[in-house]
């Protein structure tokens, strides 16, 4: 059993690779950005659901972390120059980890209808502060013409580095996912009184994650930069938020990898009903209602389940 | 600074404050009563300000059966919502989260859905008839108009009070939020009961919006502009407290106004300002109930 689940696990991210190195073969700069975009912001929203689907915290704010890792970018870029681009990367990650360990102090509180309420009010704080303050930010224009220097400024070899990266983080948040840390955030999640009873904080768990997901919504937020090549304010908006929550249930908030998928259909669906519609936020509304009230499980959470039902009938049939 | 300039800023302060709070009654009275987390609730609030919009301009209505008129189309529209949505996840695990998931796509859907009735563009709406004018009191020029909000908000608190507290209703929502079941066995219809008590709470929502509309312009954006500041003040005033809330928005109305007029650019950031302040010497709000503080 553990052996199969071993290769099979094996199987998936080896086809997971390929899938994704392949597409620069298409030589089409349109599937290659789109490529790019799902596997950024699958990367978001896998982080994300370490955070909701794994220990329970709805976060209505990691449009913060995903701004300040875009804003690291743009500012260096802006201020210093071209060549400053991965610097800039890597002091938004930073700052989005110092942040997040410092509101973690603030947010983290009773109960968690607060925690989402005082996410959503930072997250739109930090937003009112890039929107307004123009003289540094440049307010509602953004900040474009953000082009890696040297090798990353070429499509192709950016698109391997985000590869890269996305391939390390979602396989390091997959082990931590499954580790005894993991466990203990599983456990948060559904039972915090014993959590306290096993000797074990609920709290500085909670902020350990709260850091750790942020610290890759950043991320994203810097690799995204080096994507459109430009940031904007709505970066730090808070339908960012709502949407990589939307990606986690409509893939599957207790399915590891369902927010990913969630994240691919939401980013193909975006770009072919987004550009035909003015009237996206509906459709988007419908399908987070369709999800939340019939399919809970998200798509790959019921077609798990799906699975299991054909097999356990077979399994009748043979008279087990 | 002298004195009447200072009244002047109370007076538009307690304005601002008495509209935060009707609109945090309602989303407190869900919270308290129902135990529903209404992130949407701001989305009835919009509604409410464009069901006058239309009843006041497109009808010739009279300003104040529109705000009326704006009360019922709210309270229906939160009763439909929450007897065709809400009621599927009441008691599902985790369903808090559920709750906020669900209530989040109520918004997006009813800023669609304004959108394609009322369209894009901004809308106004006049003071009604008796108090466009002003108030002169000595060297002191008060709007009559926001007197009047300030009158209505008080009418409306010290009635929803009174039900509350002292008429059979009242007491009969409140018994049921300490205790679903055994309402229920006790022959209460507690599925009922929680849409009537819905219905109000989006109906105080979309009275708030149709009385704040001829202040601010009717926009589509309007709603989560409303529910981030009435989840401060419910933050502040501890969830579910009614009196909290109040004196919760008072403080934000007040520091609001001295910020419009001190530092107008900057003043949409002092609400946060005074929450992050709030949450580090008290983080369990300024009001919050004995039991939430010993958790």
């Amino acid at each position: 059993m553990e052996a199969a689940s071993d290769k099979k696990a094996l199987l998936f991210w080896g086809l997971f690779l390929v899938v994704f190195a392949l597409v620069p073969i298409s030589r089409n700069d349109y599937y290659l950005a789109m490529a790019n975009r799902i596997l950024v912001w699958g990367m978001f929203a896998v982080a994300f659901n370490m955070l909701f689907g794994v220990t329970g915290m709805l976060s209505f704010g990691q449009a913060l972390f995903f701004g300040l890792g875009g804003y690291g970018v743009g500012l260096m870029v802006k201020y210093l120059g071209q060549a400053w681009f991965l610097a800039g990367l890597g002091a938004g990650v930073a700052a989005a980890a110092v942040v997040a360990y410092l509101l973690g102090y603030l947010v983290i509180r009773v109960s968690g209808v607060f925690f989402t309420i005082l996410t959503l009010a930072f997250g739109q704080l930090a937003w009112q502060i890039t929107f307004r303050w123009y003289r540094v930010t440049g307010g509602d224009d953004g900040i474009q013409g953000l082009v890696p220097t040297g090798i990353l400024g070429d499509h192709i070899v950016y698109y391997y580095f985000c590869l890269i990266l996305v391939a390390c983080s979602v396989w390091f948040l997959k082990r931590l996912s499954a580790s005894p840390q993991g466990l203990i955030l599983r456990c948060v999640r559904q039972n915090p009184a014993r959590v306290r009873f096993l000797g074990r904080r609920v709290r500085r768990n909670q902020r350990r994650i709260y850091v750790i997901s942020s610290v890759f919504a950043a991320l994203a937020g810097g690799l995204m930069a080096g994507v459109d090549n430009s940031i904007h304010t709505n970066m730090l908006n808070w339908t960012t938020s709502g949407e990589v929550i939307l990606m986690s249930v409509l893939g599957g908030i207790h399915q590891f990898f369902g927010p990913f998928i969630g994240a691919a259909v939401i980013k193909v669906i975006e770009d072919v009903v987004g550009a035909r519609t003015e009237y996206w936020s509906l459709i988007i509304g419908l399908v987070m209602m369709t999800m939340v009230l019939l399919f809970p499980r998200g798509l790959v959470g019921e077609w798990v389940s799906f699975k299991a039902r054909m097999r356990s009938g077979g399994a009748r049939k043979e008279g087990v | 600074m002298d004195s009447s300039f200072l009244l002047v800023q109370f007076v538009s302060g307690l304005t601002m404050a008495t509209l935060l709070f009707l609109v945090a009654s309602g989303l407190t009275l869900i919270f308290g009563v129902g135990g529903v987390f209404n992130f949407a609730h701001g989305s009835f609030y919009m509604l409410g300000a464009y069901l006058a919009y239309t009843v006041v301009s497109l009808a010739h209505g009279n300003f104040w059966v529109a705000v009326l008129a704006a009360g019922l189309g709210a309270g229906v529209a939160g009763m439909i919502a929450e007897a065709a949505f809400l009621r599927r996840i009441y008691g599902r695990s985790e369903e808090g989260g559920f709750q906020i998931l669900l209530t989040y796509s109520l918004i997006l859907i009813i800023d669609d859905l304004v959108k394609l009735v009322w369209g894009t563009e901004y809308k106004s709406l006049s003071r009604p008839a008796g108090f466009t004018g002003s108030l002169v009191i000595g060297d002191v020029t008060l709007p009559s108009y926001n007197l009047a909000i300030v009158g209505v908000g008080l009418l409306v608190v010290v009635v929803a009070w009174w039900v509350l507290s002292r008429t059979r209703p009242g007491r009969i929502a409140r018994a049921t939020a300490l205790d679903r079941e055994t309402m229920g066995v006790l022959g209460v219809n507690v599925p009922l009961t929680m849409t009537l008590v819905f219905g109000i709470a989006t109906a105080l929502g979309g009275i708030t919006g149709a009385l704040a509309a001829p202040l601010r312009s009717v926009t589509p954006g309007a709603g989560i502009e409303v529910i981030i500041d009435s989840l401060i003040v419910v933050v502040l005033g501890g969830m579910g407290n009614f009196w909290g809330a109040w004196l919760a928005a008072l403080l934000l109305g007040e520091v609001n106004a001295i910020a419009v007029a001190t530092v107008p650019e900057w003043a949409s950031l002092f609400s946060y300002l005074v929450m992050v302040v709030t949450l580090i010497f008290k983080p369990e709000g300024l009001f919050a109930p004995r039991q939430v503080r010993k958790v």
